[in-house]
């Protein structure tokens, strides 16, 4: 399959169908994107309203959810996609299952985000939480770049960037460990930084997911569950 | 976690239990080999080098574009290209180990046992019973016994049974497209061949026809080896185990059904059984 090219039908009506529907998921992305900065931004200056308003937006999330689903059995249902256009299909559902668990978890940060207001705060304004946080955000860029450009090579890329966010996490988890054992009074603090920390390095694998189903999408191979080795392997080692 | 740094949990692709064991030629038993086929109409090639292995009781469909070669191709199985004036054949088709156009073949014994059949239904203007009784006529069997017991099966084989059973010497063009289609199959199968041509079997015909033809080509394939031509992929990717895509006289991509509709490897392939232009 050409890059990108989900064009060149016959039928004009299904060109269209086809590329709305992608810019729907896009924009679904790019909503959620917005909502793990905001979430995040609103930990760090301890921002009320801002988190507030990310846990408000949640449910248009849900709708476009829920909206792109249905556009997809209409095309399953009406069009019986093959090929390209079936695993464009397929990739979609998956994607937007994954984003939409990603709005959840931002929605998990900036709720822990109001939480940590009440609290005594750190110099930093904790910035091993924001440098998570842009690491996470970038992953999802990135994965849902390569979707948008059929782009395999970017794919792994975001596959590569889990393994930071995943030795982030650790070396955040080993610190509020000893926090914890240095000072008692910090726990229930601590507590919700590493509550806030796990959510962002569930983002991290659902953006990785998202990687996956565009090596899918692109390759018509299923590299889930594989070692990052294999998945390179898999996906770069037949040419079309 | 994703995690690849604690792979523990990771399972491994290749021990990864797949439900769905791929299907692949090379392990099945075959029944016909095309080898390094061409066909002429006068000075016009409408066949290119066409080399292609079909599995015996499996069901092969050929897919491509109106001119592309694929009901020439099945035709030249039964050697009903024979019948066309200018026609002249390369290469060598082999069934079941024998060349059928060695000069030792006898053509009516090859079409019985390489049945045909045809998009538009063609039952003789005779009773239900000796449609399907005459092939057997044909061959001599006239003990009505046998000729009974035959048409009783090929008709049941054939899943219209039910529906002809009370009207057997009833005209078979009395009957509806479907049931006709369904009727020339039965006399088809009730000389027992081992090969079933079907030539656009079901284009002719109603929704809920297409899909009793669709059921019994599932069925039959426990007994038959079927080869089909249509028109429609969404048939081609209900009803078949492979799946052969022809442009322009050459054979494009040859694989199992499942990897042709989501995945085949060629542009021109991917193209047309996704409705773009090439």
């Amino acid at each position: 399959m050409e890059k990108g090219d989900i064009g060149h039908h016959i039928s004009k009506q299904y060109n269209a169908e086809l590329d709305e529907l992608r810019n729907r998921v896009l924009a679904m992305g790019g909503l959620i994107e917005k909502q793990i900065s905001d979430a995040v931004l609103a930990l760090a200056e301890a921002d009320r309203e801002l988190a507030e308003q990310v846990i408000k937006t949640d449910y248009q999330v849900n709708a476009m959810e829920v909206n792109i689903d249905e556009e997809c059995i209409q095309i399953l249902a009406r069009r019986q996609p093959a090929a390209s256009d079936l695993r464009l299909i397929v990739a979609v559902i998956k994607t937007i299952t994954d984003l939409e668990r990603i709005g959840d978890q931002a929605e998990k940060v900036a709720r822990m985000g109001l939480r940590l207001a009440e609290e005594e705060r750190p110099k930093d304004n904790y910035l091993e939480l924001q440098n998570m946080g842009k690491l996470v955000q970038e992953m999802l860029n990135h994965a849902l770049d390569a979707f948008a450009r059929m782009d395999v090579e970017a794919a792994i890329k975001v596959a590569h960037q889990d393994l930071n966010v995943d030795n982030q996490y650790e070396s955040i988890m080993r610190q509020r460990i000893t926090h914890m054992m240095e000072d008692p009074r910090s726990i229930t603090r601590s507590l919700d930084v590493m509550w806030a920390s796990r959510a962002l390095e569930r983002i991290g694998d659902h953006a990785r997911n998202i990687s996956e189903y565009v090596i899918y999408l692109v390759k018509g191979k299923d590299v889930r569950h594989t070692s990052l080795e294999q998945m390179e392997k898999t996906a770069l080692d037949q040419l079309k | 976690m994703n995690s690849d740094s604690g792979m523990t949990h990771a399972i491994k692709l290749d021990h990864l239990q797949r439900d769905r064991v791929r299907m692949d030629v090379e392990s099945e038993e075959i029944a016909i080999t095309v080898n390094d086929l061409s066909l002429y109409y006068g000075d016009s090639q409408a066949l290119n080098n066409i080399s292609i292995k079909i599995p015996k009781n499996r069901v092969t469909a050929f897919i491509g574009p109106s001119g592309c070669g694929k009901s020439t191709l099945l035709r030249c199985f039964n050697r009903m290209n024979d019948l066309i004036d200018g026609v002249r054949i390369e290469g060598e088709i082999n069934i079941y180990g024998e060349n059928i156009f060695d000069k030792s073949v006898n053509v009516a014994d090859l079409r019985r046992n390489v049945g045909m059949v045809f998009q538009k239904p063609n039952p003789f203007p005779k009773s239900i019973y000796e449609n399907v009784a005459y092939g057997l006529r044909i061959q001599g069997v006239n003990n009505r016994r046998v000729l009974d017991e035959a048409v009783e099966k090929a008709l049941k084989a054939a899943a219209i049974w039910d529906e002809v059973k009370d009207r057997l010497q009833e005209s078979a063009m009395g009957m509806s497209g479907g049931q006709q289609q369904r009727l020339v199959i039965a006399r088809s199968i009730a000389i027992e061949p081992e090969v079933l041509l079907l030539d656009e079997p079901a284009s002719a015909l109603d929704p809920i026809s297409t899909l009793k033809i669709e059921e019994l080509i599932y069925e039959l394939k426990s007994e038959y080896t079927i080869v089909i031509v249509t028109h429609n992929m969404q048939q081609a990717a209900r009803v078949s185990d492979y799946t052969a895509f022809m442009y322009m006289g050459d054979m494009i991509e040859y694989s199992d059904t499942n990897t042709i509709f989501t995945n085949p490897s060629k542009k021109q392939t991917e193209d047309y059984i996704t409705g773009r232009y090439g």
